[in-house]
């Protein structure tokens, strides 16, 4: 086989084959993060391959051990899968570029060996849960990317971060516990773990009541690694704690991967086989939407700590995303797709911006931060620009995501209106919390001295690139969506079956 | 199949009951002991399903490896239970809920051995068929987990090794103060039942036989119930018990955890380097045939040496994780 056809298990593998041989390297200076940053890059570069294929080709199939499915497990990447492998290895490769001082100052020397070993499984396990067409496939790879991740989380620089990795773990395991009750009725119903026979399979006992409990089950266990309101508390804990440049690599992805088993399941499993039901499972879920857009920008606007209030964003926007699932509508896929994609652009500089400040100010708490835009203008300016971007403002790319996500809201009888009206609410209150940094740190005076004292100290190099990099991309996908939009079209096609 | 019925029924009903009183004991040495039995009673349930894999990985890593690390851990905190005041109706009206929605379940899902439920047409036929013919060995649980579903092990693998290095990470490290205890300070606050004569010696008789059927069970997995998982489970509780009988500073000195660290890593390495070996021979992922000018043999090759993997892996996190929690009490005071 040529190489080209190895590329959708190579970006599994190659993170997945480093990682215990990290674990054994000397855990002294820049080495393990060295090791981390090149295979992640590598992995980077795969990624962008397989894009190119599946742009080309549409998707691809991989069969383990070339065993035909569903007797051996089958990887399936199709437009969407695709998407999920360029953000999650492109989150990883800017945290860690950005984050080796951060992570020098946080953690100490002896575990980052061990620590980076656990960065590039959750990096594996991530990537394997989006590429995999099995569901039991799925569950293992949540498994590696769970416990890796519970693992960095505990080590922060802070006790609490033992806690909130606790609490992390707890939510996190009853959330997979709850997934695999799913996948158990699902097999004992239809004999098979390939998602697409599965779907196939299900026609024949499709209504009857271990199937509709094991719907109910999906969904709950995964908007609880999703953090969907009202099941968001482990989160902005999670990222309050947990070591700077593993916020950033979590914002932009992590739970981003639950939503899409979600979607995955919800369109190619459920919908065609529980009919009406399906569909009151998702309407279900549209007030849990807006209550956690509303709740979580609320509360985002209250919150002192900087990591705190953006973990809250958070909150609200995968409300913004769930709520595009819930719609069921090709207009919506299309627009749950392209917000998975601009809202790791915006987080992923946001926390970079985050992690520049930390570095410098020692704390992420608004109390202690003025004077910021002086000391670090560039830095600050990424921020602002980023926080635009999350706010919506035209030009940049959280624009677009609302534009398609108010074009698919207003599809809806009845409701469009509405929605409209609380999703724009919500937007109004980013505004809020953005300006609330942007009033501490151009114009309010430091407790000791004037403005004009501070002297200009800029956030480290890399974390400056990585920050305009994410920021230009910000502008540039705000401009010219192509590449998400084109493939959240091919996704939402296939999804909706040509259109429905 | 009368027996196999009442025995079944009987075994549930124990785990139903030993269940409430792991839950009512507010000892927690009490309730890890419950658990113990807990686990005994669900591998011999799982045993009367025809399931002797599973039953095997269970008693040896639910009741034995995890009532060892229960105890471990409780050495470390307190034993009783901290009693709150105010029960809190949330938790318990979930599970009310949770359960009646899978007893409701029950009233459509296959009856239990049924010949016609979907999980003894589809794929599990295929697997008994084709089994002889691609893999040729006795064991069809061991063909399915190392070789047709493979990827998925692998995973669990790597699942395990991560569970090794987050202890690690998390316990392992010693405060950067100085070490307040001397070595032989240390040795007496850990060596637990040193002075229980009867103990020691009757309790070493039991490791050679452990260690040697933990080599059974590793290199007569393709015939037998066993594989990796199990026996690593068993290599280890051996190493555990020569821990709890002459003191975890020794069972750490005999085994460091550097040295662990390293093999739990080889040991994942092995596996997925057979996977990548399979790809430079021209192969899929994990594909054993091109390992060999014979396929079949091919597969064999390619299970044992996964299988050695896991049993690697296993073995050494599994001494890792006692190893951090039972030298742990040492680095304070």
């Amino acid at each position: 086989m040529t190489l080209l056809e190895q590329l959708p298990i190579l970006v599994v593998v190659v993170p997945l084959f480093v990682a215990p041989l990290l674990a054994m390297v000397a855990s002294r200076g820049r080495a393990p993060w060295l090791i981390a940053t090149v295979t992640s890059a590598v992995t980077f570069l795969i990624a962008i391959g397989l894009t190119a294929q599946v742009l080309q080709t549409g998707t691809i199939y991989y069969e383990l051990g070339n065993w035909p499915v569903p007797f051996g497990i089958g990887l399936a990447i199709g437009p969407f899968s695709a998407l999920m492998v360029l953000i999650i290895s492109g989150a990883s490769l800017a945290a860690l570029v950005a984050g080796a001082q951060s992570m020098d100052s946080e953690v100490g020397e002896q575990h980052q060996s061990l620590l980076y070993s656990c960065w590039l499984l959750a990096l594996a396990g991530l990537i394997g849960i989006t590429v995999t067409g099995d569901a039991f496939n799925v569950f293992v790879f949540m498994e590696i990317s769970s416990l890796a991740s519970y693992v960095m989380v505990a080590n922060g620089p802070n006790r609490r971060a033992l806690t909130a990795s606790f609490t992390y773990l707890v939510t996190g395991t009853t959330g997979a516990t709850f997934y695999l009750i799913g996948v158990g009725y699902l097999y004992m119903m239809t004999g098979t773990l390939n998602l697409a026979d599965m779907a196939d399979r299900l026609a024949d006992v499709s209504d009857t009541l271990p199937v509709l409990i094991a719907g109910g089950f999906l969904i709950l266990g995964l908007a609880l690694k999703a953090a969907l309101f009202p099941m968001h508390a482990w989160m902005p804990n999670a990222y309050q704690f947990a070591p700077t440049p593993v916020a950033v690599f979590f914002a932009a992805c992590s739970t981003k991967v639950a939503l899409f088993v979600m979607l995955r399941f919800d369109f190619v499993v459920l919908l065609p086989n529980l009919g009406d039901q399906a569909y009151f499972l998702s309407s279900l879920l549209i007030p849990l939407c807006v209550a956690a857009f509303l709740v979580g920008s609320a509360v985002a606007i209250f919150e002192r700590d900087l990591k705190r209030m953006l973990g809250y964003s958070s909150v609200a926007q995968i409300g913004y995303i769930v709520l595009a699932i819930s719609l069921v509508s090709s207009a919506g896929i299309t627009a749950a797709v392209v917000h998975f994609f601009n809202h790791a652009l915006m987080k992923a500089a946001l926390f970079t911006a985050v992690a520049g400040i930390v570095l410098r100010f020692g704390s992420a708490n608004l109390d202690q931060l003025a004077g910021l835009g002086r000391r670090m203008p560039l830095t600050m300016l990424g921020f602002v620009i980023a926080g635009l971007s999350l706010i919506g403002v035209p030009l940049t790319a959280g624009f677009i995501s609302k534009w398609y996500l108010i074009q698919a809201v207003l599809e809806e009888p009845g409701l469009g209106i509405l929605l409209t009206i609380l999703i724009l609410t919500s937007s109004l209150m980013a505004v809020v919390y953005i300006w609330k940094v942007v009033e501490v740190a151009y114009f309010k005076a430091p407790a000791t001295g004037s403005l004009d004292d501070i002297k200009r100290e800029e956030a480290p190099m890399p974390i400056l690139v990585t920050l305009w990099v994410l920021v230009a991309a910000n502008i540039w996908f705000g401009i010219d969506p192509e590449l998400p939009l084109s493939l959240a079209n091919m996704e939402a096609f296939d999804l909706m079956g040509g259109g429905r | 199949m009368m027996l196999e019925t009442i025995l079944g029924l009987f075994t549930l009903t124990m785990v139903a009951i030993v269940a409430i009183a792991t839950i009512m004991s507010s000892n927690l040495f009490v309730a890890s002991m419950w658990f113990g039995i807990f686990s005994l009673l669900m591998a011999s349930n799982f045993f009367i399903l025809d399931a002797a894999d599973v039953a095997l990985t269970e008693a040896a890593v639910g009741a034995g490896v995890s009532t060892v690390l229960f105890m471990g851990a409780l050495a470390l905190t307190a034993e009783k239970e901290t009693i709150r005041m105010r029960t809190n109706w949330l938790p318990v009206a979930a599970l009310v809920a949770l359960s009646l929605v899978l007893f409701v379940a029950t009233f459509e899902q296959p009856v239990l051995g049924d010949i016609n439920a979907p999980v003894h047409q589809h794929v599990a036929p295929w697997y008994i068929e084709k089994t002889p013919e691609y893999i040729n060995i006795p064991n069809i649980v061991t063909a399915i987990l190392a070789s047709f579903r493979g990827y998925d092990t692998l995973g669990e693998v790597l699942v395990i090794f991560t569970a090794g290095i987050g202890v690690l990470s998390v316990l392992s490290f010693k405060p950067k103060s100085k070490q307040s205890l001397s070595g032989e300070q240390l040795g007496q606050k850990v060596r637990g039942v040193q002075h229980h004569v009867i103990l020691r010696v009757v309790g070493k008789l039991i490791i050679p036989i452990l260690l040697l059927f933990g080599l059974l069970v590793q290199f007569h997995g393709k015939y037998s119930p066993g594989g990796g998982f199990s026996a690593g489970a068993l290599f280890a509780a051996a190493v555990m018990l020569y821990g709890i009988l002459e003191g975890a500073d020794r069972s750490e000195a005999a085994m460091p955890q550097r040295i662990m660290l390293r093999l739990a890593a080889l040991g994942a390495t092995l596996y997925t380097g057979v996977g990548i070996a399979c790809m430079l021979l021209g192969g899929h992922f994990l594909d054993y045939n091109v390992l060999w000018s014979n396929p079949v043999t091919g597969q064999y090759v390619g299970i044992l040496l996964v299988e050695f993997g896991v049993g690697l892996t296993v073995t050494t996190v599994l001494v890792m994780i006692f190893n951090a929690i039972a030298n742990r009490p040492t680095y304070q005071a």
